[in-house]
């Protein structure tokens, strides 16, 4: 079961680059390497270390942006689904973030933050925080009353009653919202390097732009791209750890 | 014949009296605008099976909860052992129609689930969890997850969940109305095993007419809203029959035919 999804996978990853390398052949676009070239010159900028600078720069507002979002963003959506008050005061904030038009934000961040690590931060997590609590809240929500009250007649105080079943109950759409987020984080913190100073993977894509090094510029676009998957995909393994029935619990039900 | 049985119930009804282990006196409860359950008193004997029949959304699980004390009553009063109900206690346990397994733990976790709110040790509450898991009859499955398993299996762990906080009081809502015919004959058979065996108080909601005669030591028969009690029949000449042909003895057919005639005119 195991060996042929992962078989799957492979062939659908083998699909794509084989047309990207064939797309790169014909060519589509002169600004359009083929995945050969792209890996060389992603196999040159790891080994000379530019890839690693580069992700030093990005992933600090990446890494600091997407906590701030976790931890905000799940304690404030737990609240808000937990208590009718915090809704009508949190909600309309997180719902305008989310309809926001980041890029006409950027000018305004810079502004008041300069063009520093902060205003990156913000970035990342503007794109990042209000899925994560629009999802967390509509979860709690959504706890099955039949749960709740199987918790509170056999006593469960309330911190007990979130704790064990609210907070669990809601979890597969907690985490759906943390991978939703995240995935806009990345997107965040590229743009924040594209947008307000080049730096880390922002800068080779920028730079090598300019110089028309092409094959750099996809190698660091794949790149990232490969980061998130690879951290989606941790953080599904953490998820089928922590709370294992859920999985299928849920899907069967 | 007739003599004997009237002599067995009286025996029974003064015994009741005596003891009592859930009263129920002139409770309403009103929704908004709907008035669920008025004025309604009910008394339920310590150590029997009393099922609250009647037809759907008479306001059986609005009664149930409030002798829970998961809803409060608009007015009267509910009495657990002559105590006063102001919320959920140790001495009743619930088991809930769509079972309220928790989806993300094992059959061992949740059976244990009521002891582990209790505050008991793990190795402790996993050792009596182990002993009601095998007392349904699922031993085997205790690292299994509840979508692993039948609906007939799941409310079985529900029910091991009731038992195992050793609760006085068990109320059970409509707990087989979810499953197959077949199991739902099973349970009916294991619920009877469990009223002789256990020294607890059942209150059991169905809808099923058959079903409350065949495993009631009294049922209440509720009319529609506002709900009240209309009658209480006490089958008690089946319970010392054999299990396996109460259904075709004529007393059960009798009370069947009653309990039908008196409900018939409020069903459109
Ligand atoms: N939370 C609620 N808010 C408003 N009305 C309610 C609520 N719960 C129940 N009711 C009303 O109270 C009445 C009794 O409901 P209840 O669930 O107790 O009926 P029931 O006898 O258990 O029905 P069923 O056999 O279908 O389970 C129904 O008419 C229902 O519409
Ligand atoms: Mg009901």
């Amino acid at each position: 079961m195991l060996n042929r999804s992962l078989l799957l996978k492979f062939l659908s990853a083998f699909i794509v680059f084989g047309a990207w390398e064939i797309a790169g052949h014909i060519p589509v676009s002169y600004a359009f390497p083929t995945f050969i070239e792209s890996m060389k010159a992603l196999a040159e900028m790891t080994f000379d270390g530019r890839l690693y600078a580069a992700y030093v720069e990005t992933l600090k507002p990446l890494a600091i942006g997407i906590a701030i979002s976790a931890v905000v963003g799940i304690t404030v959506g737990l609240w808000t689904g937990l208590n009718n008050w915090f809704d009508w005061l949190f909600s309309p904030i997180f719902i305008v973030m989310q309809a926001a038009p980041l890029a006409a934000l950027i000018p305004l961040l810079v502004m008041v933050y300069g063009i520093g690590l902060t205003s990156k931060v913000f970035v990342v997590c503007i794109m990042a925080m209000p899925v994560i609590v629009l999802n967390t809240a509509g979860a709690v929500r959504n706890t099955p009353s039949s749960l709740i009250e199987m918790g509170k007649s056999f006593q469960a105080s309330r911190l007990e009653v979130v704790t064990k079943i609210i907070i669990p109950a809601a979890s597969p759409v907690i985490f759906s919202g943390l991978r939703l987020g995240i995935s806009a984080g990345f997107i965040g913190a590229i743009l924040s390097e594209l947008k307000i100073t080049p730096t880390g993977v922002g800068d080779i894509i920028t730079f090598s732009r300019s110089i028309a090094d092409y094959a750099s510029m996809y190698a660091a676009i794949f790149s990232i791209i490969v980061l998130a998957v690879l951290f989606l995909n941790l953080l599904e393994k953490i998820e089928n750890y922590l709370f294992e029935g859920n999985v299928r619990g849920y899907a069967s039900d | 014949m007739d003599m004997l049985q009237t002599n067995v119930q009286t025996e029974i009804t003064t015994a009741a009296q005596a003891d009592i282990a859930v009263s129920v006196s002139n409770v309403s409860k009103n929704y908004g605008d709907v008035e669920a359950l008025r004025d309604l008193s009910l008394e339920f004997p310590r150590g029997q099976l009393t099922s609250l029949l009647g037809p759907s959304g008479c306001g059986k699980t609005t009664l149930l909860k409030i002798i829970a004390g998961l809803l409060d009553p608009t007015s009267g009063d509910v009495l657990v052992d002559g105590k006063a109900v102001t919320g959920p206690g140790p001495d009743r346990a619930f088991v809930f129609q769509d079972f309220a397994l928790l989806p993300w733990a094992s059959v061992m976790r949740n059976v244990a689930f009521g002891l582990e709110l209790r505050g008991v040790a793990k190795s402790e509450r996993e050792a009596i969890a182990e002993k009601y898991i095998a007392n349904v009859g699922l031993s085997g499955f205790e690292k299994s997850y509840p979508h692993e398993l039948s609906g007939g299996m799941r409310q079985r762990v529900g029910l091991a969940r009731a038992l195992s906080v050793d609760a006085d009081v068990l109320l059970m809502d409509e707990p087989f109305s979810a499953v197959d015919e077949q199991t739902r004959r099973k349970f009916q058979e294991d619920l009877l095993s469990l009223v002789a065996n256990e020294n607890k108080t059942f209150i059991f909601v169905t809808h099923s007419i058959e079903e409350a005669v065949y495993v009631s030591d009294q049922i209440a028969i509720l009319l529609p809203r506002p709900s009240r009690v209309s009658d209480i029949i006490r089958p008690t000449g089946l319970r010392e029959k054999d299990m396996l042909t109460i259904r075709r003895d004529p007393e059960y057919l009798d009370i069947v035919d009653e309990i039908w005639a008196s409900l018939r005119s409020y069903v459109e």
